[in-house]
């Protein structure tokens, strides 16, 4: 049951995520061209409900499954790495029409040329590591 | 049972994304796909290249299960759950797509511009995947987050360097869209 739960969750993600068409490369250029409301009512009702619930969750101490209060890190502070790195990351989302977990969802719907994108996507993630230190956070 | 093979619409399926990233925090874990690249990393052996890469990933198997998951909920999603509708995008978006050569827009999830073996395998199509997937792998790691983990954990948690990094996603992607894309594909 430990391990069978993410599985499951992972199935609905990708279920979800073709369902919504949020993996289709058109939906994306279709957002950044402001000509529907799809992705941003998907992305949109997503982060208002989220937020409703993250913040119950605070009010009444929601406890996890291993009985400790639900708590989300908050992200480091800071103000290049994200404007940077999220400018690099819209480039790259805007011609590949998918972020990272799209990225696997597309290559189970049998776009085995998205394995491409994937191996380039972990070795840019490799290449930061390297870089790191020598980079503006 | 039709509903179900059709496209979800929006209100349907923003919620049922909330519902996922619940689950993981109900879980005890956090919902972010990125960091899969970097634990692939870990496993790959680049600890030996970085410090950033040496963590313990066993720590982190269960979101490569999710993925795991994912990708056999996407074969299901389209081989069980279709009816084969075309994705009805903006009849704008075709008139400006067929501008750019791409034809039969919304008739499939990926365009056959970017993603068949007959323009993946020019020069052209190869640098093209190969740059978008540096550029999404590089780009997430430095600003901590994709979509997942910033756009939607972030900001439900009211984040502001996640309000940064989706500002960051949307002017790379308006760049790419506007002014890239055209020079990429245009004739």
């Amino acid at each position: 049951m430990k391990v069978i739960k993410f599985f499951l969750v992972g199935i609905f993600f990708g279920i979800v995520l073709v369902k919504s068409e949020a993996v289709s490369w058109y939906r994306i250029y279709e957002m950044f061209k402001f000509q529907s409301f799809h992705m941003y009512g998907i992305i949109g009702s997503a982060v208002f409900l989220g937020a409703l619930f993250v913040w119950l969750f605070k009010v009444f101490g929601v406890k996890n499954i291993e009985g400790n209060q639900i708590y989300l890190i908050p992200k480091d502070s800071g103000f290049i790495r994200y404007i940077v790195g999220g400018t690099v990351f819209g480039l790259g989302w805007a011609l590949a029409g998918a972020c990272p977990g799209p990225l696997y969802v597309l290559f189970g719907t049998g776009v085995i040329s998205m394995l491409i994108v994937i191996a380039a996507a972990v070795f840019g993630t490799f290449v930061y590591g390297v870089l790191k230190n020598k980079l503006p956070h | 049972m039709e509903y179900l093979l059709k496209p979800w619409p929006w209100y349907v399926s923003g919620p049922l994304i909330t519902l996922i990233m619940l689950l993981l925090i109900y879980f005890g874990k956090t919902f972010g796909m990125s960091t899969t690249l970097r634990t692939l990393c870990s496993i790959g052996g680049a600890g030996k290249y970085s410090d950033f890469f040496r963590f313990d990933w066993k720590a982190y198997r269960w979101n490569l299960i999710v993925v795991l998951g994912a990708i056999i909920g996407g074969y299901i999603a389209v081989n069980f759950l279709s009816d084969g509708s075309a994705i009805a995008l903006n009849s704008q978006t075709v008139a400006d797509l067929s501008q750019l050569g791409f034809v039969n827009a919304g008739e499939t999830l990926l365009p056959a511009e970017i993603y068949a073996w007959d323009n993946v395998l020019t020069v052209k199509g190869m640098a093209i995947l190969i740059i978008a997937g540096f550029l999404v792998g590089f780009g997430t790691r430095y600003a901590g987050g994709c979509t997942s983990g910033h756009a939607i954990t972030g900001l439900s948690n009211l984040q502001w360097p996640s309000l940064v990094a989706v500002v960051g996603f949307f002017i790379g992607g308006l760049i790419m869209t506007h002014f890239l894309l055209p020079i990429i594909f245009g004739q």
